[in-house]
């Protein structure tokens, strides 16, 4: 029998080990799998590769586990934001690395990796400095930049429901990078607001199937208290 | 001379998207640009997030922290809109499925480079975003900005002096001041603020202008 639950976010991560390269789904807010990242504060593993589009807002999330002086590199396309200062005080310090790639790359990076694709050509940054040093060639009448696929050792991702083949569902835009970042990791754990019996979930309506997906953990979602 | 504020720039782009244009609104500026889009025409909104057809903020008290747009803004969902993920939302952008684009920018050069990521200042943190998949994707590229910087310089240069988001990928340039084409064979002067003449653009501007065939440009 298959059965991906598993009872709480500290189970799901008791296995990662330092020096791990972890995708973070979510754009913002949008689809960040808050709990298991406090989760991976709490577990401790350090000289973490964080993978996300952006290097933490405000305080808590991904911001928190970077303050905690857990991640060594951030890939990722916009870390320059207003509440970044976590990362922006770290940074200037010298004390975390920057990999700066541009959103469809980083999101064609990470699909590739999932999909077997060793490496592909993309128009996108060609004739800039986030090309330099990178292999070009010309097909037709456009230049484009070889570019690699982003492995992953965990992905920790955000979705709505789940049935215990990890199945998902995803809601409106908390979806982003939720389903490229499944299939890039080994080991990608899924925190869903509900997770419902074998047969609920429409298969027409299933976004990224169970095969991409090794643990589902439910997580009530919070009463936002006004 | 009547500057464009930053709502008239927006309504002047607003006023050259045709019904049924799929359109990305890069963050900041651009983002005004949804305000005025005419109401007669079915426009698509798109954004990096994986959304098409944004609508309208959403009322006070109804917002909802998984419907947001790229600058992280709530937003809310027309009838036909869909939701995608995010190879998804760059394969519309580099595969040249979207009719328009609007960017920011902190300069333009006569060749249609475009700078707007980084300022290249050694202790700047670079942030690039989804503007370098635009710049190459969108079959229009306009940039909306300020024709002239603080201190008076022209942001329309002969040759970037800021890192490229893009070579050779503006199309049109709408500022405070004018309206210019980018072309093969240099910059056309399609719109001209009232009370400001060519040879006053041409002197501001510093870089070599042609008057459009159907330009007002006096």
């Amino acid at each position: 029998m298959i059965n991906k639950v598993v009872a709480s976010p500290e189970a799901a991560l008791a296995d990662v080990p330092d020096g791990a390269t972890i995708m973070i789904g979510g754009f913002g807010n949008a689809g960040m799998p808050s709990a298991l990242i406090d989760a991976l504060i709490a577990q401790g593993a350090r000289d973490l590769t964080v993978v996300n589009n952006n290097a933490g807002n405000a305080d808590a999330g991904l911001a928190a586990l970077i303050a905690a002086k857990r991640v060594r590199k951030v890939l990722c396309s916009f870390p320059r934001q207003a509440d970044s200062w976590h990362f922006d005080k770290l940074y200037r310090a010298g004390e975390i690395e920057l990999e700066l790639v541009p959103q469809g790359t980083l999101a064609e990076r990470i699909r590739a990796a999932g999909a077997g694709i060793g490496a592909f050509y993309t128009p996108t940054a060609f004739g800039t400095r986030l090309a330099e040093g990178k292999e070009t060639r010309r097909f037709g009448d456009r230049d484009y930049v070889l570019e690699t696929p982003i492995y992953a050792d965990y992905a920790l991702i955000k979705a709505d429901r789940a049935d215990r083949w990890g199945n998902l569902t995803y809601r409106m835009t908390a979806r982003n990078f939720g389903p490229i970042m499944a299939a890039a990791a080994r080991c990608t754990v899924v925190q869903v607001r509900e997770t419902v019996a074998l047969g609920e979930l429409d298969p027409e309506e299933v976004v990224t199937p169970g095969i991409f997906v090794k643990r589902v953990v439910r997580i009530a979602p919070l009463r936002k208290v006004a | 001379m009547k500057k464009l504020d930053r709502n008239q720039i927006a309504a002047r782009v607003a006023r050259d998207i045709p019904d049924g244009a799929y359109v990305n609104l890069g963050i900041g500026l651009p983002t005004l640009v949804a305000d005025h889009l005419p109401k007669d025409r079915e426009i698509v909104l798109h954004s990096e997030n994986g959304v098409l057809g944004i609508g309208p903020r959403p009322a006070k008290g109804m917002e909802d922290e998984d419907l947001i747009n790229a600058g992280k803004e709530p937003v809310t969902m027309l009838k036909g809109g869909s939701f995608f993920h995010h190879a998804d939302s760059f394969g519309m952008i580099r595969g040249r499925h979207l009719d328009y684009c609007v960017l920011g920018a902190f300069q333009v050069s006569v060749a249609g480079d475009l700078a707007s990521w980084h300022t290249g200042a050694p202790d700047a943190i670079p942030a690039v975003g989804g503007a370098m998949d635009l710049a190459v994707g969108a079959k229009n590229v306009l940039v909306m900005m300020e024709h002239l910087t603080k201190d008076g310089k022209s942001k329309i240069v002969e040759r970037c002096t800021y890192p490229l988001t893009g070579a050779r990928c503006v199309n049109r340039i709408y500022t405070d001041l004018a309206v210019i084409d980018v072309k093969a064979d240099g910059l056309h002067v399609v719109d001209i603020v009232e009370g400001l003449g060519f040879e006053d653009l041409q002197q501001l501007s510093g870089v070599p202008l042609k008057r459009a065939a159907a330009s007002k440009a006096a």
